[in-house]
């Protein structure tokens, strides 16, 4: 980080990154995505179903190229197909054990459709790049409004089922048995994790979702064993990684996305180090 | 009034007869060890006293109640798995999210919370153990660990499925003593599971013996005998004691000891997992 702090330090006097709008709409979304992602992706990690997110954001993939096809926001198809996706994969929650391949086969599936739905919109190339790698710069303020909006939904939902999620999550027999409605539960967990999953789309991209989705979560359960401080923490690595990159991106001209990968992996390949005791992770056997 | 009573339960999973009319009572503050070979219902048995499985006939009672799903009344302790999510995080944290886990909102760990919690901990001697991360610590006394959860809530009844697997003679030991002491001093009823009647001889009040769709609830020196175990099994079984040990053998194999090897197989095809044991992700 020092040496992002002196190139700012230096810069800053010639070209001072907040005085462009889209940079201040692109550091509030990037910040309520990044919040909202480190949150619910964490949990995504303790339930071990971070293949889920990744299927989901391939899902809304399909739904926002159908939405452009359709002269519809393409905001509004990734929540809603994703939604849907979300929905369906809880309910079906029970068949795990085949869960990796028909996960798998629905990921494929979904980004053949959106290949489709792109072939006949050949002037949406551009779209298809923001979408697949995101684009946090060209965030408006209407969509802004969208992503807060949703971001509130999702985290008052997340507050709401939160219990019972840790708790299931943690011990799901014993949930069951104390009377957890499971399936309530992880079809609703899935469908709050399909709006984190559109709105880090947003920033990142369909295919990268995973570095502010997953990055900080197992970072952060590396970096301390209690629960609550894991979740703080997930949200606020998430947070840093994404306004890190948008820094280091107005600096260097390079993409806003990889430079969030960049420091997602570094931070996350920094908490498998055994740092003589605080970062165990690699040291603990699974 | 019994603090668990079957009355001619029947339990049929995927066309499999698991329970023929069973009947039998649990009285308050008895120390029952579970037993019988794999397949023959133990889990199967637990969870259908927590309400979790349909009877195809009679009935359960906890406490002269009729069973109820996430009935208060009941202390479980679910069979160990390998893999465990939480493994990263502390013991207390795990043992926490039981409390007043079956409610809706944010997680509330107020002072009775807290209290409640920590007088679990104290029960089972692990209030040391909860500061540190359920990886770090020994599998026995993971097990006293999650023990302490199923005491959260005061329970009656307590159902404690394999607490013993895959421990050490030395760890074994250890739980036994520890239940029979909240046996003691909570005068509690409690089901304990186990592949193997030895590590409980002495503990036990009486066995449950399953087998071949029926029970068997007695004392020891009248369940464990070559008459009843046959019939059970459904072949010539043979009971060895060896000074103040009991070996049950079919033909020249150890059925107990067989068993032992099997843990993870478990009521046969009757699966309950719920996804996220068998993947490791959290881990990477």
């Amino acid at each position: 980080m020092a040496v992002i702090i002196t190139t700012m330090a230096i810069t800053t006097t010639t070209t001072p990154m907040f005085d462009y709008d889209f940079m201040r709409t692109a550091f509030a979304a990037a910040g309520i995505v990044a919040v909202l992602s480190g949150i619910v992706g964490f949990f995504l990690v303790l339930r071990g179903q971070t293949f889920a997110g990744h299927a989901l954001s391939h899902v809304g993939f399909t739904g926002a190229t159908g939405a452009v096809l359709f002269g519809l926001p393409p905001l509004a198809g990734l929540v809603g197909f994703t939604l849907l996706a979300g929905f369906g994969m809880g309910l079906l929650g029970e068949k795990f054990s085949e869960r990796d391949v028909a996960i798998g086969m629905m990921l494929s599936l979904a980004l053949g459709l959106g290949l489709l739905f792109l072939h006949f919109f050949t002037s949406y190339a551009s779209q298809a790049a923001a979408l697949l790698f995101g684009n946090v710069l060209g965030v408006d303020n209407q969509a802004l409004l969208s992503l807060a909006i949703l971001a509130v939904i999702s985290l008052v939902a997340l507050g709401f089922i939160a219990r019972p999620l840790i708790f299931a999550s943690l011990q799901s027999e014993l949930a069951e048995a104390r009377g957890v409605p499971l399936r309530f539960v992880s079809t609703a967990f899935l469908m709050i994790v399909a709006i984190a999953v559109s709105e880090c789309a947003q920033i990142v991209g369909v295919l990268l979702v995973f570095t502010l989705m997953v990055g900080p979560a197992a970072a952060a359960l590396s970096f301390t064993r209690r629960l609550y401080a894991a979740v703080a923490l997930s949200a606020a690595l998430a947070l840093l990684e994404a306004w890190g990159g948008l820094t280091l991106a107005f600096y260097s001209d390079w993409p806003v996305s990889f430079w969030i990968t960049a420091l997602s992996g570094l931070v996350y390949f920094a908490s498998l180090v055994n740092w003589g005791g605080i970062g165990r992770g690699a040291a603990t056997p699974a | 009034m019994s603090a668990l009573s079957f009355d001619q339960v029947s339990i049929k999973l995927g066309g499999r007869t698991i329970l023929a009319a069973v009947s039998f009572a649990v009285e308050n503050g008895e120390f029952i060890g579970m037993l019988g070979a794999n397949g023959a219902g133990k889990t199967t048995l637990m969870r259908a006293a927590l309400g979790l499985v349909p009877l195809s006939g009679g009935a359960i009672r906890i406490l002269g109640q009729p069973t109820t799903r996430g009935n208060g009344a009941i202390g479980y302790m679910p069979q160990a798995r390998g893999s465990f999510v939480g493994t990263r995080l502390t013991g207390y944290d795990i043992v926490a999210s039981a409390a007043g886990g079956a409610g809706w909102g944010l997680p509330r760990l107020d002072a009775a919370t807290r209290r409640e919690i920590d007088w679990a901990l104290d029960m089972v001697g692990a209030r040391d153990l909860a500061r540190r991360s359920l990886g770090e610590i020994s599998g026995g006394e993971r097990q006293r660990l999650l023990l302490s959860q199923a005491l959260l809530g005061r329970p009656k009844l307590l159902l404690l499925d394999e607490p013993l697997i895959s421990l050490d003679p030395g760890h074994q030991k250890s739980v036994v003593e520890i239940v029979k002491r909240l046996r003691d001093e909570l005068k509690i009823a409690i089901i304990f599971s186990a592949h193997e009647l030895n590590p409980l001889i002495h503990a036990i009040d009486r066995v449950l013996y399953l087998g071949a769709g029926k029970a068997v609830l007695g004392a020891v020196d009248e369940v464990i005998t070559g008459a009843v175990l046959s019939r059970l099994y459904g072949t010539e079984i043979e009971v060895v004691r060896i000074r103040d040990r009991v070996f049950v053998m079919a033909g020249d194999i150890d059925v107990e000891r067989d068993a032992h090897r099997h843990d993870h197989d478990e009521d046969g095809g009757h699966h309950h997992d719920h996804g996220h044991h068998d993947h490791d992700d959290a881990h990477v």
